[in-house]
């Protein structure tokens, strides 16, 4: 454990990338499986104990430390298995030797609801600071250590001399701690079988357009639909959706799983049926819909058949047991056009190619999006192969232009991760009337994003010099700073009493020059809805 | 015995003077001793100051006089180029304010000269510690525990997670890391007053001779710590030299030059800082830190609820830091407290 804990603070402490790469891979090849096993697993996926949550570890704190004293801590690092670690206290006497990661697992999987209040303190007894920190990391199973899974499977990769493309392939097919992985990475055995499992492929994914420009007889052109990436596979007999992080969305869309009988790879945008995007033929209702039925575990027959979902397909990255992702997007698009006519026209449709004269025509396209709320418009190569991540010059996503509106800081909360013990998240809001004849301010919406780092600093310094009230995090001002907000959307939404909800609002500009009195009002960012 | 004259305007004061401790009010920009018309490091410009130490949130320019250590003095004339109206008090000394208001000063072991002010008036004790810590330093007094019935404390480091270790081990560590990387520099970010001299005359401690090797901004204030007799053994200007001379040498500079253009003329530094908030990984990961020290001038945590114990005073005033953990704990403690709405101190140490 005191291995993987000094290469937690390694990680922790290093913002190179290749630094970062050789540190994982310096210790996957020296740590005997299946220590590395489970190591890699928690940098990547994670693990999931039953009986330890983040509120196992909260409750263990609070027994022995005052549960103000804990929440004020917590509030202050950001970050629950570091507070524990820090406020946990030394155990007298001389401390039992270290538990290997094998066995920490071990023990952590033993735990049950009635077991765990003794046996995860006598874990934490029988490490230091930086121990205690890697357990509760490892056993809460969310490391937010600035390492996405992507990064620790090509230091995996690099390690051992293997292709990440490979090592992507296998990974969704194998369990912890992974060890037929090791075995054909580290030892040149027979890698996985995983020819008949409805495994997850990484997206293709696509960089900004920022400001140049592409030759249509190149590029291709295509609607950027407002729903959630999705990938449909079907091996096996079986059929599984999932998201765009790789996280299995079966059941929360059964209609969809049902619908795909045949062995196929099917990349595309999933929507609820409606005439909001794109008009009656865009024959897809708002985000605001689709976001309704996300997240569930359980639906209802009410549900299915108000709001119904469809996949509008854009890319067939395999067709009955044929890997098609080294074809041209050209030649995968003929595949996927004639397949088509095989899936259920009720769950499946094609996404249409934008037909322009030359970019300058596009350009004008784009502009129209907004009336037809739909998010923007795709480039993606014609000669294009199916290659996973942001590979430049091959995808762009083209978005049109946001929306701006001037709006009034009224509460900031602390941030997580890199930014905790800053105020850095902030709920802004506009008037609702004339604010010189006693007009009150309602919140629209809530940003963590758009400014720099010095300009975190001078608004964490602000929220604090300008504080009237305090409800736990969280800090209500005096409402005497003006935002611009750039956003890309609003929708009608009943959860805010200000009736409105914004999509992707972020910190446009911080107007040190406009006084409150003159940000905008809630009728001028209700005209801006297009339910 | 320093003493001020009579012809000091009496202030003008609107509510009763009978209540006890009313003659010592917190006030949103710093401590006003009423009878007096004095103000314990203000932070604006007053007639008449009490100054705990050189911090510049501390000791604000432009007083009518300003009452400290020589050594405070000092650093404030280096920082504001005037000691007009400077009123050296030395460690021990009393000196009376109009009103029959005594001071005395008492080192607070924070940095060179700082000092906790010792005020009485008509039988009734308050001492102001400023900034202070409870670990031996080298280039400061220690601090003396002074009982008294209202203690007015800091709080910079005021919370149960603040542990700071023993200096020696953050010393071993940064020795070890440039044994380790003989061809990097260590670049060590570390507040110019207090900080920087500290960690300079510990590494001399720890046994280590090289010369070290300053940021421009840093120059002035060790010379001024070597006048007062701090010994900072071999000190070198980073511009006066190579980048092939200064590897495998520790680099001292503020912590705003850590991320700065400035350190692209060190040979390949490994980026430490030394603060007490280096205990928490996130405010390190915050400043790209690779060597995280854990070393501070304030109390930890564990010092600052020892202090007040032993202090042992009918009540404790928190000024400035995590004051709501601090009160907290007073109250699980049966210790009457308040905290202070001052303005204008700052997270120093940074
Ligand atoms: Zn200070
Ligand atoms: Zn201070």
């Amino acid at each position: 454990m005191e291995r993987f804990a000094a290469l937690l603070d390694a990680l922790v402490y290093t913002s190179s990338r290749n630094t970062k790469l050789a540190l994982i891979g310096e210790y996957l090849r020296e740590t005997p499986d299946p220590d590395r096993g489970w190591a890699l697993a928690a940098l990547t996926d994670g693990l999931d104990f039953k009986a330890v949550k983040a509120s196992t570890i909260r409750n263990l704190m609070t027994e022995r430390v005052d549960p103000l004293l804990w929440s004020l801590s917590r509030d202050f690092v950001g970050d629950t298995a570091e507070t524990a670690s820090l406020l946990w206290p030394d155990p007298p006497g001389e401390t039992p030797p270290a538990p290997t990661v094998s066995e920490t697992v071990a023990l952590l999987q033993g735990m049950t609801r009635a077991t765990v209040q003794h046996d995860l303190p006598a874990l934490l007894d029988r490490l230091d600071v930086s121990g205690r920190y890697a357990l509760i990391k490892l056993a809460t199973g969310a490391m937010r250590i600035g390492i996405s899974a992507r990064l620790g499977k090509v230091a995996f990769a690099q390690s051992f001399g293997v292709s990440v493309d490979d090592v992507e392939e296998y990974w969704h097919g194998i369990a912890p701690p992974y060890t037929e992985l090791f075995d054909w990475a580290a030892h040149g055995k027979a890698p996985p079988d995983t020819e008949n499992m409805p495994l997850f492929r990484p997206f293709m994914l696509a960089h900004p357009l920022e400001d140049g420009t592409v030759d249509l007889s190149d590029y291709v052109a295509e609607w950027k639909w407002d729903g959630i990436r999705v990938q449909l596979v079907h091996a096996g007999g079986e059929t599984r959706l999932y998201s765009r992080s790789g996280d299995d969305i079966t059941a929360t869309f059964p209609e969809m799983a049902e619908a795909l009988t045949i062995p196929a790879v099917l990349d595309g945008e999933l929507l609820v049926q409606g005439g909001h995007q794109g008009g009656k033929e865009g024959g897809a209702a708002s985000f605001n819909a689709l976001q309704q039925r996300l997240g569930r575990k359980n639906v209802s027959k009410k549900m299915l058949s108000e709001l119904p979902a469809f996949v509008r397909l854009y890319d067939a990255l395999g067709l009955e047991g044929e890997d098609l992702r080294a074809l041209p997007w050209e030649r995968r698009r003929e595949r996927l056009e004639a397949f088509l006519p095989r899936l259920p026209a009720t769950r499946f449709d094609l996404s249409q190619i934008v037909e322009a004269r030359d970019f300058a025509h596009l350009a004008q396209i784009r502009e129209g999006t907004r009336a037809d709320a739909i998010e923007g418009l795709m480039l993606k190569r014609r000669d294009s192969p199916y290659v996973a991540g942001r590979k430049t010059g091959l995808w762009y996503k083209w978005k049109r232009d946001p929306l701006l509106i001037d709006c009034v800081l009224m509460y900031a909360q602390r941030g997580s991760g890199k930014r905790s013990s800053f105020y850095s998240d902030y709920t802004f809001g506009c008037w609702d009337g004339d604010p010189d004849k006693g007009a009150e301010l309602l919140p629209v919406g809530k940003a963590y994003s758009g400014f720099t780092d010095a300009e975190l600093k001078w608004l964490d310094k602000y929220v604090r010099q300008h504080t009237v009230n305090r409800f736990g995090p969280v800090r209500e001002t005096d409402k005497s700073l003006t935002f611009e907000v750039a956003f890309d959307s609003v929708h009608a939404s009943k959860r805010h009493k200000s009736g409105l909800a914004m999509r992707f609002p972020r910190i446009h500009r911080i107007r040190k020059d406009k006084p409150p009195h003159e940000a905008d009002r809630i009728a001028t960012l209700r005209a801006m809805v297009r339910d | 015995m320093e003493q001020l004259g009579n012809s000091a305007p009496l202030p003008t004061i609107s509510y009763p003077m009978s209540a006890p401790f009313s003659w010592i009010r917190p006030e949103p920009h710093g401590i006003h001793i009423v009878p007096s018309d004095c103000w314990v490091d203000p932070s604006r410009a007053v007639e008449r100051a009490l100054v705990t130490h050189g911090h510049a949130d501390h000791a604000r320019g432009g007083h009518g006089s300003t009452m400290a250590t020589p050594e405070t003095l000092a650093i404030m004339k280096l920082r504001y180029n005037t000691d007009q109206g400077a009123q050296p008090v030395h460690y021990g000394e009393t000196i009376t304010l109009p009103g029959n208001v005594r001071a005395t000063y008492i080192p607070a072991g924070h940095v060179l000269g700082s000092a906790q002010i010792l005020l009485e008036h008509a039988g009734e004790r308050v001492v102001i510690t400023g900034d202070y810590k409870r670990r031996p330093d080298p280039t400061c007094a220690p601090f003396e525990v002074t009982p008294c019935d209202i203690f007015i404390t800091e709080a910079t480091f005021g919370l149960p997670l603040f542990t700071h270790p023993p200096i020696e081990e953050e010393m071993a560590r940064l020795l070890a890391r440039l044994s380790s990387h003989p061809d990097s520099c260590v670049l060590v970010g570390a507040y110019a007053l207090g900080k920087a001299q500290r960690v300079i005359a510990e590494l001399r401690r720890a046994g280590h001779h090289q010369p070290i090797y300053l940021h421009g901004a840093m120059e002035k204030m060790c010379r001024l710590y070597e006048d007062f007799g701090v010994e900072l053994g071999p000190l070198r200007l980073v511009s006066d030299h190579s980048k092939e001379e200064m590897r495998g040498h520790i680099v001292i500079s503020p912590p705003s030059a850590l991320n700065d253009r400035w350190s692209r003329r060190l040979p390949d530094p490994i980026t430490a800082m030394a603060s007490g908030w280096m205990r928490v990984r996130q405010r390190a990961r915050q400043r790209n830190v690779e060597l995280p020290l854990i070393i501070s001038d304030h109390a930890d945590w564990a010092e600052l609820t020892r202090t007040i114990e032993e202090v042992n005073p009918q009540e404790s005033w928190i000024t400035h830091g995590r004051e709501e953990a601090l009160l907290r704990w007073c109250q699980l403690h049966q210790r009457r407290a308040r905290a202070l709405a001052l303005v204008g101190y700052e997270d120093e140490d940074d």
